[in-house]
């Protein structure tokens, strides 16, 4: 899996996983602090998952995310002091501060949004892949959902009907084992493995580890170019673990230390850096140099954010209506 | 200038979308091969292809939001939700998603949708396929709501409908589809927005929509028997709504009565009401008169869902008794 990547590959992997490993530090800080108010969900301990899929999309492809949506948009490409503006509310923010949090979008991007109904971002996904068929573009839609989202009838709804007229769709199952506080075991009765829902659905189907980049990275890659010969839906379950709370509001109680432990020593981003070092791909320098720049642009962001103004107060009639 | 009825004027403006422009397609329940529970989409899978008139599973979440997917990504569907009871199952893409997109996004996303249903009882389908839930979208910003009464109405709100870059809701009347009316041959449009004065009076006025704009102009044909002239407003649009016409109205006759079809407790007429009595307070000459269905679930036996719907007769009587006419 490794070989084919170059240096600067790897660098960008890295850069990106942290990148969202810092967002979201800070983030949860700013949050503490009050600047940011409302639900806040780190994606800590998942970045491997948006990196490794996001990756690999052209600039025409779709993004279709959930409100746990922040690594996403990074990965995509959006700013992060765009993003961390409109976590706090301001002007300067991805939306005007209008979204907040769990609403991020970018149009330039074909970042199509973080939907914050449990499940209803799966229905739209479908139609934008009706329309790249519609039209006869290329690209693909990657929407991702998690754990919690299966058992909606949207879920299955879209899944059938993706399916049954054949949308160039990858869907993209994030278990991270919980739906907010229930775990998965007591809430899918066909208990950790939810691809073979989709089998069932005529889609092919597979599940990764969700917290090895570069796993997902392969598994999308080859889901990609099946999409692209044969034009049909296809399944991914990645498997992983926020280490974080469901959002800052939550303190994990219902949760054994020992299973975040074990987890955690699957951190995807410290095992990316030591398998790249062991393998002598890069060296310790560059990924400390990386570090140090990820650090500023987050110093950079916060700042940016926090003297960004709020939105003016004329402005909240604007855009109910095109 | 032809005379039609209002399924064929909705047929018509079906038809000249998807020939006007490209990115208009159909999707819904039976709307292809079966032609539409109500007939309204007969002939156009043969006439266009099923790659613009999609016949779709049971399955009104994904319906709606695959609508709302694909006009994000720059396309213009028509979708049908063949009643507005099964338009519950797609609540959350039509008030979560397609309303809010735009303000969520800051205006970078516009969601071009419109949503046709039916709507209303007595046709005695029984509790679940007889009610009236337009007011209720009506209430969300974001969506707006248009129920043509008539064929010239549902052609010109069509078509204007089809301009907008906001998801619009059509709520047709299941009994009003057969309702006949001069069409004109030359493009003609209506604006969403404008209520239309049906007929002119002096001394109460009668508001309504739908199949209640056809119970107004009853009870002004029976009020004039009697010697007292109605207004009669059609308000063809419940969001936005126009109150220019409505308060315009109410200054001029002093008298207002609004009928709704859906259940009087926190109906649409509610909402009209409070906009008369907000605006108009001091030219009234009475209270508002707040007529809706009886508060229960539709009956399905004749006689029951009748005493159930609003009627010109009951209503021609409180309008007597509250105003001395």
């Amino acid at each position: 899996m490794l070989t084919d990547l170059n240096e600067h590959q790897i660098s960008t992997y890295y850069k990106r996983m942290l990148l969202i490993r810092r967002f979201e530090e800070s983030s949860g800080q700013l949050y503490l602090k009050g600047e940011i108010r409302g639900f806040l969900h780190l994606y800590i301990g998942q970045e491997a998952v948006a990196v490794g899929a996001i990756g690999l999309l052209r600039n025409y492809d779709y993004v279709v995310s959930h409100y746990r949506d922040h690594g996403h948009a990074l990965a995509r490409g959006m700013e992060p002091k765009v993003i961390m503006a409109e976590l706090c509310g301001r002007l300067t923010g991805s939306s005007g501060g209008k979204g907040g949090s769990m609403h991020l979008y970018d149009k330039s991007k074909n970042f199509m949004g973080g939907y914050a109904i449990v499940g209803g971002q799966l229905p739209i996904a479908v139609g934008l892949a009706l329309a790249i068929k519609y039209k006869r573009e290329k690209g693909i839609v990657m929407c991702f959902f998690g754990d919690g989202a299966v058992n909606q009838g949207e879920y299955h709804e879209a899944l059938n009907l993706a399916s049954i007229w054949k949308l160039p769709i990858l869907f993209f199952l994030e278990n991270n084992l919980y739906g907010m506080g229930t775990h998965v075991e007591k809430t899918h009765a066909g208990g950790r493995e939810i691809y073979l829902t989709a089998e069932s659905y005529g889609i092919a189907a597979a599940q990764i580890d969700g917290m090895n980049v570069l796993a997902v990275r392969e598994a999308t890659k080859n889901a990609i170019s099946k999409m692209e010969s044969d034009p049909a839906p296809i399944f991914i379950e990645a498997m992983t673990y926020r280490f974080r709370g469901h959002s800052m509001a939550d303190p994990s109680s219902y949760r054994d230390n020992k299973e975040l432990v074990e987890w955690q020593a699957m951190d995807p981003i410290e095992s990316f850096k030591t398998l790249v070092i062991n393998e002598g791909l890069i060296t310790k320098e560059k990924l400390t140099h990386i570090e140090k720049s990820i650090n500023e642009t987050i110093e950079e962001a916060v700042t940016f954010a926090l003297e960004s103004p709020y939105p003016e107060l004329d402005s909240l009639y604007n855009n109910v209506y095109a | 200038m032809v005379v039609i009825d209002l399924r064929e004027a909705i047929g018509k403006g079906l038809k000249e979308a998807l020939i006007n422009n490209d990115k208009v397609f159909i999707m819904g329940e039976d709307v292809g091969e079966y032609g539409g529970a109500y007939s309204v989409t007969k002939g156009l899978l043969k006439e266009f292809g099923p790659e613009r008139i999609m016949d779709t599973p049971i399955s009104e979440s994904v319906i709606v939001g695959a609508g709302i997917g694909s006009a994000l990504a720059g396309l213009r569907p028509i979708v049908e939700i063949m009643t507005i009871n099964f338009s519950l199952l797609a609540m959350d893409q039509i008030v979560n998603h397609a309303a809010k997109l735009r303000y969520m996004s800051n205006g970078q996303f516009t969601v071009p949708i419109l949503i046709r249903t039916v709507t209303g009882g007595g046709a005695q389908l029984g509790a679940t396929h007889s009610q009236s839930f337009e007011g209720w979208y009506a209430s969300v910003p974001g969506l707006k709501v248009i129920v043509p009464s008539t064929p010239y109405d549902a052609l010109g709100l069509m078509r204007s409908a089809l301009k907008e870059d906001n998801p619009v809701i059509m709520a047709e009347h299941a009994l009003l589809y057969g309702v006949r009316g001069e069409v004109p041959n030359k493009w003609y449009e209506v604006p969403i927005g404008k209520a239309i004065v049906r007929t002119e009076g002096n001394d109460v006025t009668i508001i309504g929509h739908l199949k209640t704009a056809h119970i107004a102009s009853e009870v002004a044909k029976i009020l004039s028997s009697k010697g007292k002239t109605a207004e009669v407003i059609d308000i063809r649009t419940l969001r936005p709504i126009d109150t220019e016409t409505i308060v315009g109205s109410v200054k001029k006759t002093n008298r207002a009565v609004v009928i709704d079809e859906a259940w009087k407790t926190g109906g649409f007429a509610a909402e009209i009401a409070s906009v008369i009595q907000e605006q108009a307070f001091d030219y009234l000459d009475g209270p508002v008169i707040r007529i809706g269905s009886a508060d229960v679930p539709s009956p399905y036996a004749q006689n029951l869902e009748a005493a159930m719907l609003p009627n010109a007769k009951e209503i021609t009587s409180t309008i007597e008794k509250t105003f001395g006419f």
